[in-house]
């Protein structure tokens, strides 16, 4: 098993305006594109992030080789029981996710 | 006809490099458009409707692009203006713009433009289906709309075509899509309009489309078939691989933008290098659709006081939650007895700074902290309320034992008195859409002569 960390160049996290949030991981070069885009399993992120899976949105962008998760925050941005006024910080659990 | 537009940063108060903005200027740009704000930071802004940036760096900022305009000859926009578009912001950023032609001897032609919402005109609009909800949207309410301390809706490019109509030296506007300040000109000229939303969208984030993202001015050109996007800082490039890796940017579709009167679509675009430094883009695709605006409010949820104590004591790192959780039911109690305080009224949130304050449930990481910091944010109706409920938890955040047994033991608060006072905590409580036949017909334009 290893964390997506190490096979990504990148992952980031952030609001993509105050009900969502998005999540890229950037793979770098096409043979860590298409490890992680057979290793992230969409149940699994969803999972991650305590959504439905229906709730997530999945791109695959073999031109960019980045794999996208986007989802409705299930906290809005600044609410009280916000923990994460950017949600930048939601990047960690996926780069930490071992596959 | 062929369009090029300045956009010295991706927002204002960030900084920019001088050089590359000189040599924007004297590359005859048509407009220099810049990005006063955005939701990024939270409610605070538009519930408060206060910018959240330093006047002093705002001014500062405001006085070079002024210079720039001036030397230029084309004018300068704003979009956004004061962090959130409310008027207030509007008015703030003009009376900064009223001191800075003073102190410059500029005599100019502003016009504001304002997009806040009275909540009578929401409230008919709701009652007559014009507002729609987006995806996820809280439940609203003529009840809900009256509350709510700032209504904005988001402009888009006819509203900044009629300020630049007015032929203005410099616009100020009030809420805006981001891209709309950077669009409306191109488009007003009959520039493709697939490139222009694409192309405004690629540059309202300054350089950061380019290698170099820190070092803020980009140019963009667009013509009747597409546009070319390049950074002017010494060393920056747009390459295609970080111009349409921008999309991806805050955005939760990257193909997919929704603007006032229909949505840009990216997926067929092709991005070529031009050479080293630039970039082209051509087949974007603009869709035409009804005519929205989207609508941003921020309602009053309460007032805050926050008290943080540190346990370094290793027994008490070691079950630092069962400790708070301990705490909570206590001070529950208290409250109750106290001051006769039902637990819905208020609430007690304690935040783990050490083991998960950052993403709580979803935290799954364990480990071994030196120390735990707690961070109690109490919420009340009233700020009255939350101070007293802070006094009443003071003495026990500092000395709460786990077991009864044991010696009082005594924390570390970092200062005295150990609770602060927040305000007012608001909250963002529209993701909806306005329709309009007229899209003036929700916005608010003023035009003055400043002379210094």
């Amino acid at each position: 098993m290893t964390q997506v960390a190490e096979i990504a160049l990148k992952v980031r996290s952030k609001n993509a305006g105050p009900f969502w949030v998005t999540v890229d991981v950037f793979c770098g070069t096409q043979a860590a594109y298409d490890t992680l885009r057979m290793a992230l399993k969409t149940e699994a992120i969803a999972a991650l992030y305590h959504q439905p899976t229906q709730a997530l949105k999945r791109f695959d962008i073999p031109d960019l080789n980045v794999i996208k998760f986007s989802f409705p925050r299930p906290v809005i941005q600044g609410h009280r029981s916000d923990r994460d006024m950017h949600g930048a910080q939601w990047s960690t659990l996926l780069a930490e996710l071992k596959v | 006809m062929p369009t090029r537009v300045l956009i010295p940063s991706g927002v204002l108060c960030l900084g920019f490099d001088r050089a590359a903005l000189a040599r924007g200027v004297a590359m005859q740009p048509d407009l220099i458009a810049i990005d006063g704000g955005s939701t990024d930071s939270g409610p605070w802004s538009l519930g408060a409707g206060q910018s959240k940036y330093a006047r002093s760096v705002t001014k500062s900022e405001w006085r070079e692009l002024m210079l720039a305009r001036a030397e230029a000859g084309v004018p300068l926009i704003i979009g956004t203006a004061g962090t959130c578009g409310a008027d207030a912001c509007v008015d703030w950023m003009f009376d900064i713009t009223q001191e800075l032609a003073t102190e410059l001897g500029q005599s100019v032609t502003v016009a504001r433009l304002y997009s806040g919402q009275p909540a009578a005109r929401i409230t008919e609009a709701l009652a007559a289906g014009r507002v729609k909800p987006l995806t996820p949207a809280p439940e609203i309410s003529a009840k809900a709309i009256a509350q709510m301390a700032n209504i904005v809706a988001l402009a888009g490019a006819e509203q900044i075509q009629a300020a630049l109509a007015t032929g203005a030296d410099i616009i100020i506007a009030g809420r805006t899509t981001d891209t709309a300040i950077i669009a409306a000109l191109p488009l007003m000229r009959g520039d493709h309009a697939g490139a222009a939303w694409h192309g405004a969208k690629i540059a309202e984030c300054g350089a950061l489309c380019s290698t170099n993202p820190t070092s803020g001015v980009i140019l963009v050109d667009f013509d009747e078939a597409g546009f070319t996007v390049e950074p002017l800082a010494d060393g920056a490039t747009c390459t295609p691989h970080s111009v349409s890796a921008h999309m991806l940017y805050e955005n939760s579709d990257p193909f997919i933008l929704y603007e006032p009167g229909g949505h840009l679509d990216v997926t067929a675009t092709t991005y070529t290098a031009l050479d080293a430094r630039r970039t082209r883009a051509t087949g974007s695709k603009w869709v035409p659709g009804q005519y929205t605006v989207k609508l941003e409010g921020a309602r009053a949820a309460g007032f805050q006081t926050t008290l943080i104590a540190v346990l370094r004591d290793a027994h008490y790192v070691a079950n630092a939650q069962a400790w708070a959780d301990k705490l909570h039911v206590f001070l529950d109690a208290l409250i109750a007895k106290r001051m006769g305080l039902d637990p819905a009224s208020y609430s007690l949130d304690f935040r783990l700074i050490g083991v998960n304050s950052a993403l709580g449930a979803m935290e799954n990481r364990t480990g071994s902290p030196v120390e735990v910091g707690v961070l109690l944010i109490i919420t009340a109706e009233t700020q009255a309320l939350a101070a007293e409920i802070g006094k009443l938890a003071n003495p026990h955040l500092l000395h709460y034992p786990l077991t009864e047994s044991e010696e009082l033991p005594t924390f570390a608060f970092p200062y005295s008195p150990a609770q602060s006072d927040r305000g007012a905590l608001y909250e963002f409580a529209l993701n909806h859409v306005l329709e309009l036949d007229d899209p003036m017909s929700a916005f608010r334009l003023t035009v003055t002569e400043v002379t210094p």
